[in-house]
């Protein structure tokens, strides 16, 4: 999709300034599209448990589409998008393992508080 | 200091950029020198998303086991703001994205005046964000341990803020950039009147980076009043009245006349919170105790719920909040310095088609900035 | 083959070098030059050793006896922080990557600079700032007294100088991510034409899988302490349970950094003995792939392990089961290398000089330091051990037993390369007993200790723990003795010891292709590409009285070796 220009420098790929705008307006009408849902989801009769999902995948297109044609990465080296990558792949890991943890023991912390707070009324 | 190490031992000129204009010495090659730039910004975009996990992880935990706190606290922000900084910065990363192919073709001009948008977006985002957060500040939205919501909007003491009814929050958040502009006018008469005119090009262009900010502090004001006029029905005809009043909140009439001795009342407030609402009170164990303020009239609606009713770590929201966005905001500015810096080079002329990396790393920092901005809007704005 | 005057120029010993192609103190200062940065890096890390060292030999005294009055406790409290923080951060982290590896990696891959000069200088006044934060704790007047882990809720209540230290710890990891940044690019970008991954010196390898943790990690640590800064101004009640926060997540942000940081202080350790070995029994390394993985692999599972620092702290069951099985997965590829090593030196030939003496002393050292580490990630021993003396002892073997042992080994190792001065061996090889003997000294009653209970970080101690703590504190002043020995003789040797040709020792690696000191552009000439581990490509020159690339040699006078002179 790069413009060909056989006098460029091998790394030189310069993007269109057709996908440039094209990937511009895609990006506005996802936007719009999430604000939407957002606002009217329940009017329209989406499911409450929906919306979050809906609104990370639409995030999730929108990056996609700032990282393949703003970035380039769709025309760059792969090592340079499995590093970028790869570091999705950690935040996982670490999201994924500090969550078990605390949901494991979040009932101790709540049982706690139930019992301090009503401790506090009592002193009251 | 460029260089300090100058080496006479051998036949050619150790100089920094010894073979062609920008190659540094210690590469071979236009090509290695850019791949080593392109694979070094890739991994500081690493660090990045690292950098910002922390955060994520603290907002992923504190949503997963107190969900009842973010759809309690997701109501303050106003998510049509939300969504105009979103245009911006994506209108924003289109232009830099422009200014990228600008530099890649070795156009410099049409470089400078992508870039200069770029700016103007960036400084524009600042301005808005400083209207929600001054709106923010004036009602007691603030982190956990200062969280006290009270609707009660401090007359403005500043000889600016009562002028403009705006809260001296935003007249604070202004200061630094009037000073800027104010600095880089004189800096681009002075550099006029000496006769460079590369220099002054580049301070009138920062003077009109620095005034994308106040353009953004008016859209937010105007963007605003609109929408919590919408939402906040009743006072639509004070909004009405007063077009650039940041006080679109339920109770004006009242805040004026226990703005002083708020504390004397709060027993009598409580009562009056507690007739009006006590179905809601009961299921909590603790609240605020921040107290309403008085008059019990009918006024709290979705968008305004009652503070007796919130529960007491909504303010963690707001910690995160403010740790997300002031961080990202962080690096908002930071990238308006790189861009100014591109900006002077692309006055230079420097941009060649084998000579562009700058502008693509910075670039790339850039998006990644908007990507974060990306999953920040739905995750902070559009909680439902 | 070329003619006697090029190899004179080449090999021979130059004139003007990196040392003397500039003068004053500008030319250091602002110098981009990656062997100008190392040493100043090497002379940082090491006052940064001396000053944490004196706090360490501070605290040692203090326990002399069990009802010592020598320290306050709130005295012990803030010394024992302090010689944990700038240790770990100021020293440790730094010391091989940022001051050898700065020296030695770009010239192994036969490139004239790292790729971002300019970041490694930032790097190196980084870590002055950070490290002078660190300190302004001290001379705020307030001191520090978190331990170096700053864990909440203490550090939020504390009034010692826990923002200055936080901050300094932040500056630090910037410096520590330039670092590792600049590798990783370095070392993809900028090999020698046609050096492949499998050409590439392990030492390059164990220095690449570490700045993949660097760049990983080390921005974890950096959000964590600006959180922790944040809650303990704004009490933004993230970490703090007076306002709901977890206190259990800031071990957890803590440790996502710090224990991939225990990787990144002993993976560089790793790659350095590899080097020692090989060059050193004169023997192709053993398992090259093996070892290069092996390093990957530690960085990678170095990050799948944080939780079993967390054992005791209130985390959850099941996930101190997944860390604690993970943890032993690490010791797999640990163990492949030492049994690299161990195959490599088999039928070698070793020359036992002060270098050799430091890797084998790390091989035993690191093994007693690993295996231990075995008990506490096992979980019910752990609920035993964990926070005594047992784990001091487990991770000063690792620590100083590896990692220092290794810096001071490849200091020996490359110190003729940098300063085109050979060292005296004698004297080396002292300083290196005193080191391995007052170690173990210091350290190994502490096992003892611990696995009977006298807990970490106490000011006094029951009577019973004194014979060994005494034990502990005279080998703490032998161990010192040791490195000032290895100090004065590395410092005497630079200004006063015997010139030294180009490659004495016949090392393979294209390092040794340079001129010693080296030129100010590493190489006179573009290196001829060899295989690290072939020794049987350098040849001995009578001439030159060094070993060179046999491309190079006038094949009528040469050897193949010249027995090495003891002095």
């Amino acid at each position: 999709m790069s413009d060909h220009h056989d006098d460029l420098p091998a790394f030189c790929h310069p993007v269109s300034t057709k996908l440039l705008f094209g990937v511009f307006f895609g990006l506005i009408a996802l936007t719009i599209i999430t604000v939407a849902t957002s606002a009217l989801g329940s009017a329209l009769g989406m499911p409450p448990a929906f919306a979050f999902p809906l609104a990370m995948v639409i995030a999730t297109m929108k990056a996609f589409l700032v990282c393949a044609f703003f970035m380039h990465m769709w025309w760059d080296k792969s090592f340079n998008v499995l590093a970028f990558l790869s570091s999705l792949l950690f935040v996982t890991l670490f999201i994924g393992m500090t969550m078990m943890d605390t949901g494991e023991y979040q009932p101790t912390i709540e049982a706690f508080d139930v019992n301090n707070l009503a401790n506090v009324e009592v002193s009251e | 200091m460029a260089v300090a190490d100058s080496h006479d031992t051998h036949d050619d000129h150790h100089d920094l950029y010894d073979h062609g204009e920008f190659i540094a010495h210690h590469f071979d090659s236009a090509e290695q020198q850019f791949d080593s730039g392109k694979l070094g910004i890739w991994l500081f975009l690493v660090t990045e998303i690292l950098f910002f996990s922390g955060l994520f992880v603290a907002y992923t935990l504190y949503r997963t086991n107190h969900p009842e706190v973010f759809e309690q606290a997701h109501v303050f922000l106003n998510k049509y703001l939300g969504g105009l900084n979103t245009i911006v910065l994506l209108f924003s990363s289109l232009t830099m994205a422009l200014g990228v192919r600008a530099a890649q073709l070795g156009r410099n001009k049409n470089c400078s005046i992508y870039i200069l948008i770029t700016m103007v977006c960036a400084t524009m985002f600042l301005g808005v964000k400083a209207v929600e957060y001054s709106h923010k500040w004036d009602m007691g939205i603030l982190v956990r341990s200062a969280f006290n919501l009270t609707y009660t909007h401090p007359t403005p003491t500043t000889e600016i803020g009562k002028a403009l009814h705006i809260s001296d929050y935003l007249v604070y958040l202004c200061v630094v950039p009037a000073l800027l502009l104010a600095g880089f006018l004189v800096a681009s008469v002075i550099s006029k009147l000496i006769d460079k005119g590369t220099l002054a090009k580049f301070m009138i262009a920062m003077a009109i980076t620095v005034s994308g900010y106040f353009l953004g502090v008016c859209i937010g004001i105007i963007f605003m009043n609109a929408t919590e006029g919408e939402t906040g029905s009743t006072h639509a005809s004070v909004i009405a009245e007063q077009p650039l009043m940041l006080m679109a909140s339920t109770q004006d009439d009242h805040a004026e006349d226990d703005h002083d001795d708020g504390h004397d009342h709060d027993d009598h407030d409580k009562a009056a919170a507690d007739s009006n609402h006590e179905g809601e009170h009961a299921d909590h164990e603790e609240h605020f105790g921040a107290h309403p303020a008085d008059g019990g009239e009918a006024s709290f609606d979705a968008h305004h719920p009652d503070p007796s009713t919130l529960s007491r770590d909504v303010g963690i929201f707001f910690s995160i909040y403010y740790c997300m966005t002031g961080l990202h905001a962080i690096h908002i500015i930071a990238g308006i310095i790189a861009l100014a810096w591109l900006y002077w080079r692309s006055l230079l002329g420097h941009w060649r088609t084998d000579y562009f990396g700058p502008v693509d790393y910075v670039g790339l920092y850039w998006h990644l900035v908007d990507l974060i901005w990306i999953y920040l809007f739905p995750l902070l704005y559009l909680i439902d | 083959m070329v003619d006697a005057s090029t190899r004179q120029k080449l090999f021979g010993t130059p004139e003007t070098n990196f040392l003397n192609c500039s003068k004053g103190w500008k030319s250091w200062a602002f110098t981009l030059d990656h062997k100008r940065i190392g040493i100043m890096y090497l002379i940082g890390v090491t006052v940064a050793l001396f000053l944490a060292g004196v706090f360490a030999l501070v605290l040692r005294s203090h326990l002399f006896t069990f009802d010592s009055k020598m320290l306050s406790d709130d005295m012990y409290n803030q010394m024992f922080t302090l010689h944990g923080a700038v240790m770990v951060f100021s020293f440790i982290i730094p010391s091989i990557p940022a001051a050898l590896g700065n020296i030695v990696l770009p010239m192994m891959l036969g490139a004239k600079d790292v790729a971002f000069p300019r970041m490694n200088l930032a790097s190196f006044y980084l870590w002055i700032i950070g490290t002078g934060c660190l300190l302004a704790a001290i001379l705020s007047g307030k001191g520090l007294d978190t331990g170096w882990t700053f864990y909440t809720p203490y550090s939020i209540d504390t009034n010692t100088g826990v923002i200055y230290a936080t901050f300094g710890a932040f500056i630090l990891g910037f410096s520590s991510i330039f670092t590792g940044l600049n590798f990783l690019v370095t070392v993809n970008t900028m090999r020698a034409k046609n050096q492949g991954w499998f050409k590439l010196p392990l030492f390059v390898w164990s220095l690449y899988a570490t700045a993949i943790i660097q760049v990983l990690a080390t921005p974890v640590l950096g959000i964590t302490l600006l959180m922790l800064i944040a809650e303990k101004t704004l009490h933004i009640g993230i970490f703090d349970p007076k306002y709901g926060g977890d206190p259990v997540l800031f071990q957890h942000f803590f440790w996502f950094y710090s224990h991939p940081a225990v990787y990144i202080m002993i993976l560089p350790a790793m790659g350095v003995i590899s080097e020692l070995i090989s060059v050193y029994s004169q023997k192709r390394i053993f398992g090259y792939s093996f070892i290069a993985f092996s390093s990957v692999a530690i960085a990678l599972l170095g990050f799948l392990v944080w939780g079993h620092h967390m054992f005791t702290s209130g985390q959850s069951l099941v996930v101190t089961l997944i860390f604690s099985a993970i943890t032993f997965t690490v010791a797999i590829p640990s163990a492949v290398k030492v049994f690299n090593w161990l195959a490599t030196l088999y039928k070698g030939s070793i020359l036992l000089n002060t270098p050799m003496c430091y890797a084998l002393s790390f091989i035993f050292l690191f093994g007693i330091g690993g295996l231990t580490g075995l008990f506490l990630g096992a979980l019910s021993t752990d609920i035993h051990l964990h926070d005594t003396y047992f784990v001091v002892a487990h991770f000063h073997f690792v620590m100083v037993g590896g990692t220092l042992t290794a810096l001071l080994g490849g200091v020996f190792h490359w110190w003729p390369k940098i300063w085109g001065r050979m060292y005296n061996d004698f004297l080396g090889r002292v300083g290196c007993f005193l080191v391995f003997s007052g170690f173990n000294l210091t350290f190994f009653p502490q096992f003892v200790m611990g696995s009977r209970g006298m807990p970490r970080r106490y000011a006094s101690y029951d009577p019973e723990f004194q014979i060994f703590h005494q034990l502990s504190t005279v080998g703490a002043f032998v161990l010192g003795l040791g490195i000032l020995l290895s100090f004065v003789v590395l410092v005497y040797s630079a200004l006063r010891g015997p010139r030294c040709s180009s490659n004495p020792f016949r090392a393979a690696s294209l390092e040794w292709q340079s001129s010693s000191p080296p030129d100010f552009h590493n190489f006179i000439h573009t290196p001829v590409l060899t295989d690290p581990y072939d020794f049987e490509s350098q040849v001995y020159d009578e001439e030159l009285d060094t070993y060179i690339p046999r491309e190079f040699a006038n094949p009528a006078k040469v050897a193949p070796r010249k027995e090495p002179v003891h002095n």
